[in-house]
């Protein structure tokens, strides 16, 4: 038990140093243009990293659609903070556009998880997946409007939202939204982290959260002592697909533009890959590998075309090193090296 | 498990290490660069950013190669009023929030203009940066209306609305049909963009739009169904605002399928002779930029352009070409030196763009106040595999 | 009649989707894995048949035996190198993950190797076109090519498993590796067997994928890949026939969803047909129910 704590301390001490340090680079202007730019979308993938840990490790579901649930509260959160831009001030406005971002995506997630947590395994994968494809299909062909008689709505195009001269097209089909402020910053980024992270662990070492863990373990056994599989399945998978909304309201707070196509299944393939390469259940690992996989490829710049095919051996030379049993064999007999050597130092 | 937090944790180390060290050696020569940055030696730094690998990585590497094609020329012939460019280009895997991440690593390089970016939502999200920064910023093709929102940003291409209006004009003009079936990428800003703006204008134009089919990047391969709609449909012309690859794929069913409509298309086409010319026969297009054109400057721009790059150009390199061009006459001009900083740069450099006109391989360009640019498409008719004029 | 017509296309688009999908499914049902680096194989593949015919002029037949050569060493490479090593791993995740690495890999590779514009694939299949009823149905010859490979295949692969010695040990292994051991069967030729096939499979069905849709760039086995391997779960994965009926069912659904709901949302409507069948049949259509067991 001590020793879950301190580790969950490390954690969070973990987001602080990096905190920290990232703040006196800026402060002292050491920090180059790449690095601050790449904060705000560092913390978005950190966030999506852990959300999806925690089906994917702790409640052992394998999840194909997180980016689907993204998409949803970006655009719920980008299209409230557009609705409302001259009509609230912007700390609380990007507060709400959080809530609703979280909130929309958990009843997305609610809704799917219903019938979809009744699948297991790699079928529950490719229904995840298909539900992703469809959100981002469907959200490609509105075209939603304001003007003073209210707000429009098509299937169609812009032009047959009808709106009046002093409209504004708030979503145009596959432009999806633009324009939105930039409100999103590194520290409201970190916050967010930090509750998530805050979220998922105290979930974890809950009795709900023992309950999760259990009936990944073994399910029938954790249905013989009466547990309510559904309602625990679906409890994690709300959570994690509101926080997957909540890195989605960072996502479009971040850019000038939002459409679809950053949240198809490769995202979330790739949100799937942080997680694994972190560990599975690892929550500072998830953090860690989401880090390390955005700032790799930007970091191999140097090596021009050959970038994302060093970036391909590198993944799956880690994938290689972390995982094969022979390579965590190696890695023990090194590490029992070291050991006896500093003993027979001392 | 234990083990692994550690590896991570020092690879991790490892980043921060590399990324802290390359942050304070770029800080070095941007010192005296404020907001923007600018060297110390005396060069001209643009920054180019567009899709090198991904699925739009074609659209990136021919705006890369005729940009480099540009510059090299510049340089050779002494450059920018004696002072050399040095260009580098950036991969955005057309996606926004990458080509930010781009963007700022040209920043770091110490970019003093921005050529690109070559995809319109990417874009989109660097133009805000770039006029937040305030740095001159001259997309070739990025064809969406916010992606020059700025009053930094200019573009060369046509706009997607342009596209659609001058398309169901020149139908209209030319007499080329009454009855429109149009097949367009709605998943696409450009496809969409173009297809909207000429359903608006077909009907001030007394055309009539009778069926208009969708596809989307996810699913096109088969237009099978969409074409057999446009046969039922009893159009005159087809309509495809779409790009190349599409575009031969969809003529070639249609004639497995025994339809030959008449095709009309826009300057995504351009490029489809050299990928198939089977089944493009009488196909038309409005482009601004056609390779086989026996004006000498594309004539010379095309031969050099194979010489380097074993390849015949597609418009995306003639738009690279032409920025390229654009930026040394908006620069003389302006009359800026590599000493001043970007921000100061682009101030005179939006000035000066309004005055220049650049003798470019997409047409003779000026550019508005809003950042469009000010030219004629040319419409060609492909006959015998090759383009012929259509005026 | 048009209703007809749409219908032979959804047949041979699905047949192209099966043909991926049996390779998909005979890889699952062996090493239990998903195999997400298939769809890049089948890139490869094409890119190997089109690069013998057009440079240095090889007959198309012997092209694609020499891409199946190729794709063949490839899978059995792979597996080697990349999905071996972690057969024992603790989660079955960690294979999926280096899976997608090595898609990453082959997708880069080939645009270094071959360059990012999309290169037009000959028309190498010289089968006349059938036209029924005056011309308004007409079934291409790479239609019929297609669909016949696609029977010969499931035939074959359905008579090899069933009835030769490898066959039967792969049957084995699939079912139970432990028990497969120790009757003797050497697990590890087996599975590289099994990879061997699935990516011979996989030029195949390149060639015909580029011969129906003739534009080939580094990405386009992507997406065919992840259709088929909804097919092959739409099937029931790890079922041979059920890759192949649910190639072609997705394939038809994909078409008549285009050609009767919308065409723009056709992506949505195929995956939502996909979620419906999952819900009302949880293991795909001819997936085996295993009873769990205390």
């Amino acid at each position: 038990m001590k020793k879950k704590i301190s580790n969950n301390m490390i954690t969070y001490g973990m987001i602080l140093l990096f905190y920290v340090i990232m703040q006196v680079m800026i402060s002292t202007g050491s920090i180059s243009s790449l690095l601050q730019g790449l904060l705000v979308p560092l913390c978005m993938y950190a966030i999506a990293a852990v959300s999806l840990n925690l089906v994917v490790g702790f409640s052992g579901e394998l999840s194909l659609g997180q980016a689907g649930f993204m998409c949803v509260g970006a655009y719920a959160s980008a299209f409230f903070t557009k609705l409302t831009e001259e009509t609230l001030p912007e700390g609380p406005r990007f507060l709400i556009a959080i809530l609703i971002g979280a909130v929309v995506a958990a009843i997305f997630g609610f809704l799917i998880g219903i019938p979809v947590l009744r699948l297991r395994g790699d079928y529950l994968a490719i229904v995840t997946l298909a539900f992703g494809e469809i959100i981002k299909n469907l959200v490609s062909v509105f075209h939603v409007g304001v003007d003073k008689s209210g707000i429009h709505f098509s299937v169609k195009d812009a032009a047959s939202l009808n709106l009046d001269e002093e409209g504004r097209v708030l979503i145009d089909g596959p432009l999806g939204i633009t324009g939105t402020p930039k409100n999103a910053n590194f520290t409201i980024g970190i916050i967010l982290l930090f509750l998530t992270v805050f979220i998922v662990l105290n979930l974890v070492n809950s009795r709900s959260g023992r309950a999760i863990t259990a009936i990944r373990d073994n399910r029938i056994a954790a249905e013989s002592i009466g547990l309510n599989v559904t309602k625990y399945k679906l409890m994690a998978f709300v959570i994690s697909t509101a926080l997957a909304g909540v890195a989605g309201v960072l996502y479009s707070h971040n850019l000038s533009t939002l459409n679809v196509k950053f949240f198809n299944y490769n995202t979330s393939i790739l949100i799937l890959v942080f997680v694994v390469l972190g560990g599975i259940g690892n929550v500072k690992g998830s953090i860690i590998a989401a880090i390390l996989l955005t700032a790799l490829p930007e970091l191999l710049r140097e090596l021009q075309d050959y970038r994302m095919l060093i970036y391909a051996i590198l993944l799956i030379g880690m994938m290689l090193f972390n995982w094969a049993p022979s390579a965590i064999a190696f890695r023990e007999r090194v590490k029992d090296k070291f050991k006896s050597n500093k003993k027979e130092a001392a | 498990m234990k083990n692994l937090k550690k590896v991570l944790a020092l690879l991790f180390v490892a980043v921060l290490l590399v990324s802290t060290v390359a942050g304070c050696g770029k800080k070095e020569d941007s010192d005296n660069g404020g907001s923007g940055s600018s060297s110390d030696e005396s060069v001209f730094k643009i920054g180019g950013i567009g899709p090198l690998t991904g699925e739009a990585a074609v659209y990136g590497v021919a705006v890369k190669n005729g940009a480099e094609l540009a510059v090299k020329e510049i340089n050779e012939a002494g450059g920018i009023d004696g002072v050399p460019i040095e260009f580098k280009m950036e991969d955005d895997v057309h996606d926004a929030e990458k080509s930010v991440n781009a963007y700022n690593t040209l920043k770091d390089w110490g970019m003093q203009m921005v050529m690109g970016t070559v995809t319109s939502d990417p874009c989109i999200a660097v133009q805000s940066e770039a006029a937040n920064d305030n740095i001159f910023l001259l997309t070739p093709s990025g064809t969406a209306v916010d992606a020059i929102k700025g009053p930094n940003a200019f573009r060369v291409c046509f706009s997607d609305p342009d596209q659609g209006t001058k398309s169901a004009e020149f139908i209209a003009d030319h007499d080329l049909g009454k009855k429109i079936a149009v097949i367009y990428d709605s998943s696409i800003t450009y496809s969409k963009g173009i297809y909207d703006n000429f359903v608006k204008e077909a009907k001030n134009q007394g055309l009539e739009i009778v069926s208009a089919e969708a596809y989307t990047t996810d699913s096109n391969k088969d237009f099978k169904v969409q074409l057999q709609k446009a046969k039922d449909s009893n159009a005159d012309l087809l309509f495809l605002p779409i790009y190349y690859q599409e575009a031969s794929l969809i003529l070639k069913q249609a004639d497995a399928m025994g339809y030959a409509p008449k095709v009309f298309g826009c300057d995504g086409l351009d490029g489809i002779l050299n990928f198939d010319a089977e089944g493009t026969e009488g196909v038309m297009l409005l482009t601004p930029f056609v390779a086989n054109a026996d004006d000498e400057l594309t004539k010379h721009f095309v031969e050099s352009y194979k010489s380097s790059y074993k390849e015949t150009p597609i418009q995306f390199a003639a738009d690279a070409y032409d920025a390229i061009y654009a930026i040394k006459a908006a620069a003389e001009d302006a009359k800026i030196t590599p000493d001043m900083s970007a921000s100061d740069i682009s101030d005179k450099m939006q000035a000066s763009m309004l005055n220049i006109e650049v003798e470019g391989l997409t047409g003779t360009i000026q550019w508005k106040e809003d950042g469009e640019p000010n030219k004629e498409p040319k419409a060609v008719i492909i006959e015998d595999g090759e383009y012929q004029s259509l005026d | 009649m048009s209703f007809i017509s749409y219908l032979i296309n959804g047949i041979s688009l699905g047949s192209i989707y099966a043909i991926i999908a049996l390779g998909y499914t005979m890889v699952y049902g062996i090493a239990k894995m998903l195999n997400f680096a298939h769809g890049d194989v089948i890139m490869i593949g094409a890119f190997v048949v089109l690069n013998m015919v057009t440079l240095a002029g090889v007959n198309p037949i012997i092209a694609v035996l020499i891409s199946m050569a190729v794709c063949t060493l490839l899978g059995m490479a792979i597996e080697k190198i990349a999905y071996k090593p972690l057969r024992n791993a603790s989660s079955p995740l960690a294979v999926l993950i280096t899976a997608i690495g090595v898609s990453y890999f082959l997708q880069n590779l080939a645009l270094i190797i071959f360059g990012a514009d999309a290169k037009s694939f000959p028309n190498l299949i010289t089968l006349p076109s059938i036209s029924l009823a005056d011309g308004k149905l007409v079934i291409t010859g790479t239609t019929i090519a297609t669909i016949i490979t696609c029977v010969i295949i499931l035939l074959g692969l359905t008579f090899f498993v069933n009835k030769t010695k490898q066959g039967r040990a792969m049957k084995a292994v699939s079912e139970d590796k432990g028990a497969a051991m120790l009757m003797g069967i050497n697990v590890n030729a087996t599975i590289s067997l099994t990879f061997a096939i699935g990516s011979g499979l996989a030029a195949i069905a390149g060639f015909l994928l580029c011969s129906a849709y003739p534009s080939l760039t580094p990405y386009t086995g992507a997406m065919p890949g992840i259709k088929a391997f909804t097919a092959a779960v739409f099937g029931g994965i790890g079922s041979i026939p059920g890759a192949m009926i649910g190639g072609i069912l997705l394939g038809v659904i994909e078409i008549l969803g285009k050609a009767y709901i919308s065409s723009q949302v056709a992506d949505a409507i195929v995956f939502a047909v996909l979620i419906i069948v999952l819900l009302v049949k949880p293991t795909g259509l001819f997936g085996k129910n295993i009873q769990e067991k205390v």
